[in-house]
């Protein structure tokens, strides 16, 4: 395999498993910028994972299985905003406990349903995201570099692959250049502003965490239908908290973010091409070193190289009327 | 939106000019406070109508019943003669109300613009509004003299600025009648005068203006009207060139009170604090306090002025032994205490340096700690609070009554939780824990926010006659009518230098304002005499 090929693979490989945390970074970013922390994408993304695996499962059709992916992670989204909003409960607290749940309840539910030991059966060809061909892709694959980047690099992906791709410029359009993301945005700095301006504090942070289920819920139904065929038990593997991380990376902004999660992604395909590897005066690379390496950096990236990441001003405060 | 507001018969259209404001029996608690008691009010169109009263007269309270922020319990309000219930602020806004709180409202990371159209977007994409309102702000600025830039960033606006951008922001939403809260806290003098500017504009145009504020000076400077609230009852109006600083002031507290403080000539003794070429930086390496050199001797009172924010406080917290110093020296009767060399905030206790800090919930006291508890704080380990190795709580609880019947601290309960007394009486729980122990150095800062007036007569009196026994006194206030009063040399701060120092003889609001806002003592002085 010469190194152009090489290089192919690793970015392609880069592209899927970056766009479960793109989806749930920008999850984390639609909640966090109305001042609603949302350490619960982990927990969300397995619920949403194993939703849409068993849906599919019965159903045999991964797009009834995304939306009883969106619909789960929907439900736990108003759960964490009724503990965190409407009850002014401890976001850290009701995102945990959220995490927590979801990684005991769906392998009760899946122990319960298939008795095989928390995954759910395998997911036959029809009740998964496929891979689509771009148009023109088989034409043009052989034309030297700029062909099979086009045929191997960009086509052949799932679909939810180029919705993870378009929603992070949807998603700064939406907060950026509409009213609903002006005021989320307002929100999430100085909720007393929002209030004396007229516009109901509650209602917009619980249409925040709604907007941020619905992607956190198609992040868990790549996992388990796109990307994988079944749900295994704690499959996410901490992917919510890398998402979260990443958006922090990106100081809350959806193309920053992107990057950011695209590292992240490149890290865990190289960590999966070096197992094995041998390399020149240090041997066999363990393969715990290399599994362990992007959430080495994550650390080290979130400790030093990002400067000052400044976060919405109300992030994590329940709005009180002061007296 | 005008379907919530329900307006249910005009109250007469007799051909009379309706007020632009009646409000009739506004009752409103709290729990056991009783905010507001009946309050009747009569606001008349075009006219700048003050409400004054001390810190929880109910002034507050009654402006944000008017904004929708809470409900009434009890009582009507007719806006241009109709009645109105208002719901929320959005009902307000639809009738016409503006508010500037005395919080600002503003987002500080957006821009003016957006600051503006937050709420009144004119449709779910932005664009559209954007242009609309940056056309109609440039109209606004033109007509009321408010010049800001729609682009900057409200976070990095002078506070004079972002008063202006709220200002903006009730005019764009149509409003006819404009409530400033407390709207001079924070500002200069001079920044004062340029908003008073602005009302006066605004009635010009026929805008109906209602101040809240607490200082005798702007009602009398800028109101037509003024209506005296007193413990949660509306208790005199006024036409304001029929009255006098000190009715209003009694009218205000139920009895008379000195404005000035009587004191005797400073007899100034030996140097107690010197203060030689300081410089504090904060944690980002911001310098705050730029090569302070100064010194209080025994038994004078020196007074630093200043703008809020331009490093008083960084000094005081570094005198203090609360804050690392960068460079320089301070000496404490001639031994060398500076901040950071084997000093720290318990050790200067120890010798003789008492330090009351600028803010009370934050640094001087723990609000959840009974009396008691807070009235030890920082003494905790006086041999005579001591029994073993346990608290001698009867001590203590005896030490705080005799702090309390002391200072007048109400009500004189030792067990009652911190939080639960008014602030004046926290503050002078904090006072006499720290001037009870005689004190060769005061350092205090802003000792009567947040206090009412007749808390702030006994904190002066206090504090002069520790200087009257004696002792040095360092005083930090934004107040100038506290530094005046109590100071007897005063050093004006601006941008963490010391711009200059007037003897309190010399000192009058403009010299100081000037100086406040940059100016040297010699250039505000001659500045002065042009306009004399």
């Amino acid at each position: 395999m010469d190194n152009f090929e090489l290089v192919i693979l690793l970015l392609d490989a880069t592209l899927r498993t970056s766009t479960p945390l793109i989806l749930a970074a920008l999850a984390g970013m639609f909640s966090e910028r109305s001042g609603t922390i949302n350490l619960a994408l982990e927990g969300m993304m397995l619920g949403g994972a194993f939703s849409a695996a068993t849906v599919a499962y019965y159903a045999g059709n991964p797009w009834i299985g995304l939306l009883a992916a969106i619909a789960t992670t929907v439900s736990l989204s108003l759960l964490h905003g009724f503990a965190c909003i409407t009850h002014k409960g401890n976001q850290v607290v009701s995102g945990m406990a959220i995490n927590i749940l979801m990684s005991g309840l769906t392998a009760l539910v899946g122990i319960a349903l298939f008795a095989q030991g928390g995954k759910t059966p395998s997911l036959d060809h029809g009740s998964r995201f496929q891979p689509i061909t771009l148009p023109g892709a088989d034409a043009v694959a052989d034309v030297p570099i700029l062909g099979s980047l086009y045929s191997e690099l960009l086509s052949g992906h799932n679909i939810l692959v180029y919705i993870a791709f378009l929603a992070v410029p949807a998603a700064w359009w939406v907060m950026y250049r509409t009213r609903f993301g002006l005021r989320l945005r307002a929100v999430g700095e100085n909720p007393g502003a929002v209030d004396t301006a007229g516009i109901g504090v509650i209602a917009m942070r619980y249409r925040a965490v709604m907007c941020s289920g619905v992607l956190v819920g198609m992040s868990g139904a790549y996992l388990s239908t796109a990307q994988g065929a079944s749900f295994l038990q704690d499959m996410t593997a901490g992917k919510g908290y890398i998402a979260l991380a990443a958006m922090v990376f990106g100081k809350w902004r959806p193309f920053p973010a992107l990057f950011a999660c695209l590292l992240f992604g490149f890290l865990d395909a190289a960590a999966t091409r070096m197992q094995g590897v041998v390399l020149p005066g240090i041997g066999e690379v363990p393969v715990q070193l290399v599994q362990a390496l992007p959430y080495v950096l994550t650390v080290i990236l979130l400790a030093g190289f990002i400067g000052r990441a400044i976060p919405p001003k109300s992030l994590g405060r329940p709005y009180v009327k002061e007296r | 939106m005008s379907d919530t507001i329900h307006q249910m018969h005009g109250a007469g259209e007799t051909g009379a000019v309706q007020p632009a404001i009646e409000l009739r029996g506004i009752d409103k608690r709290f729990g056991a406070v009783h905010a507001n008691k009946s309050i009747d009010l009569r606001v008349e169109k075009g006219t700048i109508h003050g409400i004054v009263g001390e810190n929880g007269a109910g002034k507050s309270t009654l402006m944000s019943i008017l904004y929708g922020f809470y409900q009434a319990d009890g009582g009507t309000i007719h806006v241009d003669g109709k009645l109105c219930v208002i719901k929320g602020s959005e009902d307000a806004i639809a009738l016409g109300i503006g508010m500037v709180h005395q919080h600002f409202m503003l987002v500080e990371t957006f821009t003016v613009l957006e600051n503006v159209i937050l709420g009144v977007e004119g449709g779910a994409v932005l664009r559209a509004g954007v242009d609309r309102a940056r056309e109609e702000l440039k109209r606004l600025e033109r007509e009321y003299a408010l010049d800001v830039n729609p682009d900057a960033i409200v976070g990095e606006l002078s506070v004079g600025a972002q008063q202006r951008v709220e200002i903006l922001k009730a005019l764009y939403r149509g409003a006819e009648i404009l409530i400033l809260d407390e709207p001079t806290g924070v500002l200069t003098p001079q920044e004062a005068d340029h908003l008073f500017r602005i009302l006066e504009t605004l009635k010009e145009q026929g805008k109906t203006v209602v101040l809240i504020t607490h200082k005798l000076r702007e009602i009398m400077a800028a109101t037509d009207n003024v209506s005296v609230m007193r413990q949660g009852e509306m208790v005199a109006h006024r036409k304001t060139a029929e009255t006098s600083p000190e009715e209003i002031s009694e009218l205000m507290v139920g009895r008379k009170v000195l404005l000035h403080i009587e004191k005797g000539e400073a007899a100034p003794a030996a140097i107690v604090l010197e203060v030689d070429n300081l410089c504090v930086d904060t944690l980002q390496g911001v310098r705050k306090v730029k090569n302070a050199s100064f010194t209080v001797r025994a038994g004078e009172i020196v007074g630093i002025a200043g703008v809020s924010g331009n490093g008083q406080s960084e000094l005081l917290e570094a005198l203090g032994g609360i804050r690392p110093v960068t460079e320089g020296q301070v000496l404490f009767n001639g031994q060398d205490v500076t901040p950071g060399h084997g000093v720290d905030a318990a050790e200067l206790r120890h010798r003789g340096v008492a330090h009351v800090p600028e803010d009370r919930h934050r640094m001087a006291m723990v609000t959840g700690f009974s009396a008691k508890e807070a009235a030890i704080l920082g003494y905790e380990d006086d041999p005579a609070y001591q029994k073993g190795i346990f608290l001698n709580w009867h001590a203590i609880a005896d030490a705080t009554e005799h702090m309390m019947s002391e200072f007048d601290v109400r009500p004189n309960d030792p067990n009652l939780k911190a939080a639960n007394f008014s602030g004046g009486n926290q503050q002078k729980l904090v006072l006499a824990r720290e001037m009870m122990r005689d004190p060769e150095l005061l350092l205090v800062g802003q000792p009567t926010r947040g206090v009412d007036i007749g808390a702030i007569e006994f904190i002066h009196k206090r504090i002069v006659a520790m200087r009257d026994a004696g002792k040095a006194v360092l005083l930090v206030s934004v107040e100038l009518d506290e530094i005046m009063s109590l100071a007897d040399r005063i050093l004006v701060m601006c941008n963490g230098s010391i711009i200059g120092e007037v003897a309190a003889a010399d000192a009058n609001e403009r010299v100081l304002g000037l100086m406040m806002a940059g100016v040297a003592p010699n250039e505000a002085k001659s500045a002065e005499g042009h306009h004399v």
